[in-house]
C-alpha cells in the first residue's frame, strides 16, 4: 500500500512512464513561469479534464489526495489577502493545486516497477558515479524495508502502549534506529553471502 | 560495499518511516512529523558522504512515485508547492550535520546537537526560505516569519537527535560510521 496506484482504468496507463514523467516536468515548468490567475485557472481546468478521460471515480480519488495541501493554501490566501493582492494569492492557489493534481495523475496511472526504470534510464547519464546496479539494488532494499520498519514502529508503539497511558513522543526513535542498523547489518551479511553487490 | 548499500538503504527507509509516523505532536495540536528528524540523524549517524547519500535515495524513492512525504506527497506532488525547497536542502542538511560530527572533537551527544542544528535547521531553513518564497510569491522576510512558527518544533528535534544518537554510540559502541 506503498503506493497510489489506482484501481481504475484511464487512457494513461497505457502511456509510457517516461513520456508522462518528461511532460508533467516540462507542463509544471511552464506553469510557474506564468503569472497571475487566469493560465493557472485554465490548467487547472485542462488536469480535471484529462482525469475525466478515464473512469469516473478517478476525479474523487484524486479530489481526495488534495486534502493534505490545506495548510499552504491557507498561507497563501490569508497572506495576500492581507497585503491587498487577491488576484496573485488566486494564481498562486491555482498553480499549486493544478502542479499537485496533474503529478498525482502522472502517478496513479504508473506502476512502480515502470517508474524506477524511467528514473534509472534518467540517471544512466551518472553511470560512473551512480553504478545502475548498485543504485537498483539500493532501491529495492529501501522499498522492501520500509514496511519492514513500519511494522517494527507499530510494535514498539503497542509495547510502549500497554505499558504506559502516556504517549511516547521521542522514546520509540532510539529503538527504532536500532532496528533499522541492525536489520541493516543482517542485509550486508546476506548480500555478501550471496556473492556482493556488484 | 554491502555494509554502504544496507546503510544507505535502511536510513532511506528510518526517514521515509518517521514521515509517516507523526508521534510529535506540539503543544497547538499541530502535528509535526519526525522526518526531518530522520535526515538530522542519517548525517549524525552515518557520517556526511553516506547520509547524504541516504537522503539521496530517499529522493530516489519520491522520484519513483512512493508518497513518502508526510502527508502523502512524492516528488512530483512536491514539486508545486512551497515544501520544494526543503526537500532540496534535505541532503545538504544531512551532509553539513555529518560533516560537523566528523570534524569536530565535542563528545558525541553534543556534537550531534550541534550538527542537528547548523544543518538540520539553519541550512535547510535557508533553501526552505527561497522555496517558500518562491512557490508562494511572499518576499524572503515574509517567508522567514512564517517559518518562525516551525522552530520550536525544530529545535526540539535537533536534541533528540543528539540525544538519540548519543545513546546510540552508548549502546552499539561501533555504530556510529560518522566517528570513524
Amino acid at each position: 500500500m506503498l503506493t497510489l496506484t489506482c484501481p481504475y482504468d484511464h487512457p494513461l496507463r497505457r502511456a509510457r512512464a517516461g513520456a508522462k514523467l518528461a511532460a508533467l516536468a516540462f507542463g509544471t515548468t511552464a506553469l510557474f513561469l506564468t503569472t497571475g490567475a487566469l493560465p493557472a485557472a485554465a490548467a487547472l481546468v485542462l488536469v480535471a479534464v484529462l482525469h475525466l478521460a478515464g473512469d469516473a471515480r478517478i476525479l474523487p480519488f484524486a479530489l481526495r489526495l488534495l486534502w493534505p495541501l490545506w495548510p499552504f493554501a491557507a498561507v497563501a490566501v490569508v497572506w495576500h489577502l492581507w497585503r491587498g493582492t487577491p488576484a496573485e494569492g488566486l494564481g498562486v492557489l491555482l498553480r499549486m493545486t493544478a502542479a499537485v493534481m496533474a503529478a498525482n495523475l502522472v502517478t496513479m496511472t504508473t506502476r512502480l516497477d515502470d517508474m524506477i526504470a524511467a528514473l534509472t534510464f534518467a540517471l544512466s547519464p551518472l553511470r560512473p558515479l551512480i553504478p545502475p546496479r548498485r543504485l537498483a539494488l539500493a532501491l529495492a532494499l529501501a522499498i522492501r524495508f520500509v514496511p519492514d520498519l513500519m511494522l517494527s514502529a507499530a510494535r514498539l508503539g503497542d509495547a510502549w502502549a500497554a505499558r504506559s497511558p502516556r504517549r511516547p513522543l521521542h522514546r520509540l526513535i532510539p529503538p527504532l534506529t536500532l532496528a533499522a542498523i541492525d536489520t541493516a547489518d543482517r542485509a550486508a551479511e546476506a548480500l555478501r553471502a550471496r556473492g556482493g553487490a556488484d | 560495499m554491502e555494509k554502504n548499500i544496507a546503510y544507505v538503504a535502511l536510513f532511506a527507509a528510518l526517514i521515509a518511516v518517521l514521515g509517516l509516523v507523526p508521534r510529535i505532536e506540539l503543544a497547538a495540536g499541530v502535528p509535526i512529523t519526525a522526518q526531518s528528524l530522520g535526515v538530522m540523524l542519517a548525517g549524525t549517524v552515518l557520517g556526511a558522504r553516506r547520509g547524504a547519500l541516504a537522503v539521496l535515495l530517499f529522493i530516489g524513492l519520491l522520484a519513483a512515485g512512493l508518497p513518502l512525504l508526510s502527508g502523502g506527497a512524492n516528488l512530483y506532488a512536491v514539486w508545486g508547492t512551497p515544501r520544494i525547497g526543503f526537500l532540496l536542502g534535505f541532503p545538504v542538511a544531512a551532509f553539513v550535520a555529518g560533516w560537523i560530527v566528523e570534524r569536530t572533537t565535542l563528545a558525541v551527544g553534543l556534537a550531534s546537537f550541534a550538527g542537528a542544528v547548523i544543518g538540520g535547521i539553519a541550512v535547510l531553513y535557508a533553501f526552505g526560505l527561497l522555496g517558500m518564497a518562491w512557490r508562494l510569491g511572499v518576499t524572503l522576510p515574509e517567508a522567514a516569519l512564517l517559518l518562525a512558527a516551525f522552530l520550536p518544533g525544530d529545535i526540539l528535534k535537533a536534541v533528540i537527535a543528539g540525544a538519540v544518537t548519543a545513546s546510540l554510540a552508548r549502546m552499539r559502541p561501533g555504530v556510529l560510521l560518522s566517528r570513524g
